[in-house]
């Protein structure tokens, strides 16, 4: 096929500066950018939170604050890390990436593109008002029920669980925006030659999780808002009195729940092996098989979501189904991480900072992966179900597997975003720091779980003082090496050494074919692939 | 692969609207919540007027910027910006956004069948010996039992349920005649018979107007005779969630409709572009299957 023509949009290539340039834009590299600084604000934001949760918890007791704010920091905090934190960085890569990865000229629906983004703030504005309005004597804080909305508390609950209810509402059409973009950017913007088996795996991962966005977060947002109904319609959804059930509120909240953490994941899944590629030096292992494990897991992922409340009740061959196929997830997750290992496998390797987040990601989300499986198991649930364990696991997947996937993408996208080198020194000191601090944060929590410590509770009983001691150190730690991260991206988006177009040697695909930083405007002319 | 007869993608300059909606969302979600704040903080009645007049603004401010961002489309539609690859981009944009309407409607079917095929009958499936529901059948369409909820007593009213054969069939022929003169006038379009395609969006339109008329009466029939209303349990609660969202959606439909109409009658729209056409009337079709869906589910069986 011939190299198609994309003309220059010159019209528009004297954009509005300042302010209005952020508010009005339509440029996807614009936008990413918006997104990937939101998240970052966000994730400071959402870590001080806990930071609170791990002082209160340094010592057994009430030191620092009372029971009701102790569960409002968690909530907001799991709220905030989840979908403003996590999400909008996957998104921030999406936009950045995926039109210079499928040499499109821009994404689809540039406004929608916009106002996906613009929703962002009104949410994180919603999430966090009920603490500033209480210290006003408005209401008595934000939502104390964690992120999970459970009944009968959230309907017994103050102002504070309508404005996370709206908050999800926001955040729930930014989504769905977000994913119609992606979606119809990957049908419809690839450039001539690119099939959907020559995409590149970062792609495939977000068209997956376009489709399981657009699948779950509209039965999420039924559900809170049977929620508020339920608050102030007079409507009995989740009440027995009136033939409802507090249980059925679990059932449509992990219906979105389960496929929400590969929602998180599965963006991650797509940029891994393309690092992996490029710091071994040799193609990525199993394009077919990863892509279609990554279907695979997309499509599972919606049946098995009553492994989060074994323990609520439900009848025996129902257990059992939730059981076997919750395990089931793990078969197409070992493909991955054989495709992973086997692409350094005998590769020329080398270790910046990227590469070094890479690796250290495959073993800490292994971690994760397979404390999920005891996890799965209903027999041993009874006992590790609402405590520390499974705190220590979704860390192991959402900050392991989330966070620090998204990071070894900062590190290894950066340079291509900013035009120059980050300071590899720094960024090793980070990794090591970030790596070692949330270990000692969080082996210890599997250990209080084990022993019986539940979570969401603002003290506990004197056996558990050791380890909670370490974590507590240990999470400080952890939060202030997130400083070093931060400081970095400044200074490289301030300048630093000029990085090449293809800044890392073994850098393949079509982002990297572009100058760094690449044009306001893409693909001037949509390239062809063979 | 991907097929365009031109080579230039259409990307529209910036615009206020997206950031100005968002901030009109922000006033009406937060003038709800404290217009509503009373319910769970008597202390706090005193934010319901203002919260009233934050959600008229926020409410204001959307309705306009939408009209606004739309018009701009518009203009862009027809001084030919948007060509065949545009167009495309629409085409899946808009089924993708169906596909999540669908899901949305799912959540509600899906409490619907939880609650009469589980916890409606399981309530009363209790041990005789121990049940706090003594004379609770288990039966749909059922109010539940009655209990205390939140401090209050519940006691459920005896309620007529909405039998199918009135004004809900009267309403399904309504909308499967107005799913056809939407076809009917789409054919006209095709054909280049702009008096077809106007006739038929007019009666489309009004069979629509036409239906939302009827379940207005609907509703006024059950809440004022038939002792049903949102706080009537199970029954309910489903029944007005479900079929007041279909309502919603149908009068966000007819709208839409109206506004094709009045194009339509200024000349926009040709045989081969009119994606803005399709668009609402894949919608359309998409309410009508909702209600299929309502009406056998919820009326019928
Ligand atoms: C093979 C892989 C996995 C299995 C078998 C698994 C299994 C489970 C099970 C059974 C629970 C419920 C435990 C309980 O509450 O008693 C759980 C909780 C959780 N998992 Fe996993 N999991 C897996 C991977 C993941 C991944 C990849 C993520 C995130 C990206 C994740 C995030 C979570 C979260 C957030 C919770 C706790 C939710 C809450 O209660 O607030 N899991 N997992
Ligand atoms: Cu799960």
């Amino acid at each position: 096929m011939s190299t198609t023509t994309v003309a220059h949009h010159d019209e528009h290539t004297d954009h509005p500066t300042g302010i209005m340039r952020w508010l009005t834009t339509t440029n996807h590299k614009d936008i990413g950018t918006m997104y990937l600084t939101f998240s970052l604000i966000m994730f400071l934001v959402g870590g001080s939170m806990i930071l609170g949760i791990r002082a209160e918890l340094f010592q057994p007791g009430l030191q620092l604050m009372n029971p009701d704010f102790f569960n409002q920091l968690i909530g907001v905090h799991a709220l905030i890390m989840i979908f403003a934190a996590l999400m909008p960085a996957a998104t921030g890569f999406a936009n950045w990436m995926i039109p210079l990865q499928i040499g499109a000229p821009d994404m689809a629906l540039p406004r929608l593109n916009n106002w996906g983004f613009w929703l962002l703030p009104p949410s994180a504005i919603l999430l966090t008002l009920p603490f500033t309005l209480a210290l006003f004597g408005i209401g008595d804080g934000a939502l104390a029920t964690g992120w999970t909305f459970y009944p009968p508390l959230s309907i017994q609950g103050g102002i504070g669980v309508d404005f996370a209810i709206f908050a999800v509402h926001l955040l729930g059409i930014s989504s769905v925006l977000g994913s119609i973009n992606i979606i119809v950017t990957l049908f419809n913007m690839r450039a001539p030659g690119m099939t959907f088996m020559k995409m590149p795996m970062f792609a495939w991962g977000w068209l997956i999780t376009a489709f399981l966005l657009i699948a779950t977060i509209p039965v999420l947002a039924g559900a809170v808002t049977m929620l508020l109904t339920d608050r102030h319609f007079g409507t009995h959804f989740f009440d027995a009195a009136g033939g409802g059930d507090p249980i059925m509120f679990q059932h449509l909240f992990w219906f979105f729940g389960h496929p929400e953490v590969y929602i998180l994941l599965l963006p991650v899944w797509g940029f891994i092996p393309q690092i992996l590629q490029t710091f071994s030096r040799k193609p990525m292992y199993g394009y077919k098989a990863q892509v279609y494990s990554l279907i695979a897991i997309g499509a599972m992922s919606i049946i098995v979501w009553a492994h989060h409340f074994f323990t609520a009740g439900m009848p025996v061959p129902a257990l059992l189904y939730f059981m076997y196929s919750t395990m089931a997830i793990s078969l197409p997750l070992a493909v991955l991480f054989f495709c992973w290992i086997k692409t350094m496998w005998r590769g020329s390797m080398s270790f910046e900072t990227p590469m070094l987040f890479t690796v250290g990601w495959i073993i800490l989300f292994g971690i994760g992966g397979l404390t999920g499986l005891v996890l799965a198991d209903v027999a041993a649930d009874a006992q590790y179900h609402n405590s520390y364990f499974v705190v220590a696991h979704f860390h192991y997947t959402l900050f392991a597997g989330g966070i620090m996937g998204i990071m070894a993408g900062v590190y290894y996208w950066l340079p291509k975003m900013t035009g120059h080198m980050y300071n590899e020194k720094l960024g090793q000191l980070h990794f090591w720091l970030t790596a070692i601090s949330f270990n000692l944060t969080f082996i210890p929590q599997f250990f209080l779980g084990l022993a019986g410590m539940p979570r969401r509770i603002p003290d506990y009983a004197l056996q558990f003082a050791e380890f909670n001691m370490i974590s507590s150190i240990a999470a400080f730690v952890l939060g202030l090496s997130q400083l070093i991260f931060v400081y970095n991206i400044i200074s490289t988006v301030r300048g630093g050494k000029k990085a090449t177009d293809q800044v890392w040697e073994g850098a393949e695909g079509l982002e990297w074919t572009l100058s760094s930083p690449p044009p306001y405007h893409s693909f001037s002319e949509q390239p062809t692939v063979k | 692969m991907t097929t365009h007869s031109n080579n230039h993608y259409y990307v529209p300059h910036g615009a206020l609207y997206p950031v100005t909606i968002s901030a009109g969302l922000l006033a009406l979600a937060s003038g709800f919540i404290f217009s509503v704040a009373t319910d769970t903080n008597k202390d706090l009645a005193y934010l319901q007027t203002p919260g009233k007049w934050m959600m008229y603004i926020g409410a204001a401010i959307i309705i306009l910027m939408t009209f606004k961002w739309l018009s701009a489309v518009v203009i862009e539609s027809i001084t030919g910006q948007y060509k065949q690859w545009e167009d495309k981009s629409f085409r899946i944009g808009m089924i993708a956004f169906i596909c999540s309407e669908l899901a949305f409607f799912a959540a509600f079917f899906g409490a619907l069948f939880y609650m009469r095929i589980i916890s409606v009958p399981d309530l009363a499936a209790f041990d005789p010996l121990f049940t706090p529901y003594k004379d609770f059948l288990g039966t749909w369409p059922s109010a539940g039992p009655g209990g205390v909820v939140l401090g209050t007593e519940y006691t459920p009213g005896k309620l007529t349920p909405m039998g199918a054969w009135g004004l809900p069939a009267i309403n399904t022929a309504l909308l499967l005649t107005s799913g056809a003169t939407i076809t009917w006038a789409h054919w006209g379009l095709l054909k280049d018979n702009r008096k077809q395609l106007i006739l038929g969006l007019f009666l489309t339109v009004a069979l629509g107007t036409a239906f939302l008329i009827c379940q207005a009466f609907e509703y006024y029939e059950a809440y004022t005779h038939m002792g049903l209303t949102m706080g009537s349990g199970a029954y309910g609660a489903t029944f007005f969630m479900l079929t007041g969202f279909h309502g919603f959606h149908v009068t966000l439909g007819t709208i839409m409709l109206i506004v094709i109409l009045l194009r339509s009658m200024k000349g926009h729209f040709s045989a081969k572009n009119h994606f803005g056409f399709e668009g609402v009337a894949w919608y359309w079709h998409f309410v009508d299957v909702v209600w299929l869906g309502l009406f056998i589910f919820v009326y019928w069986l």
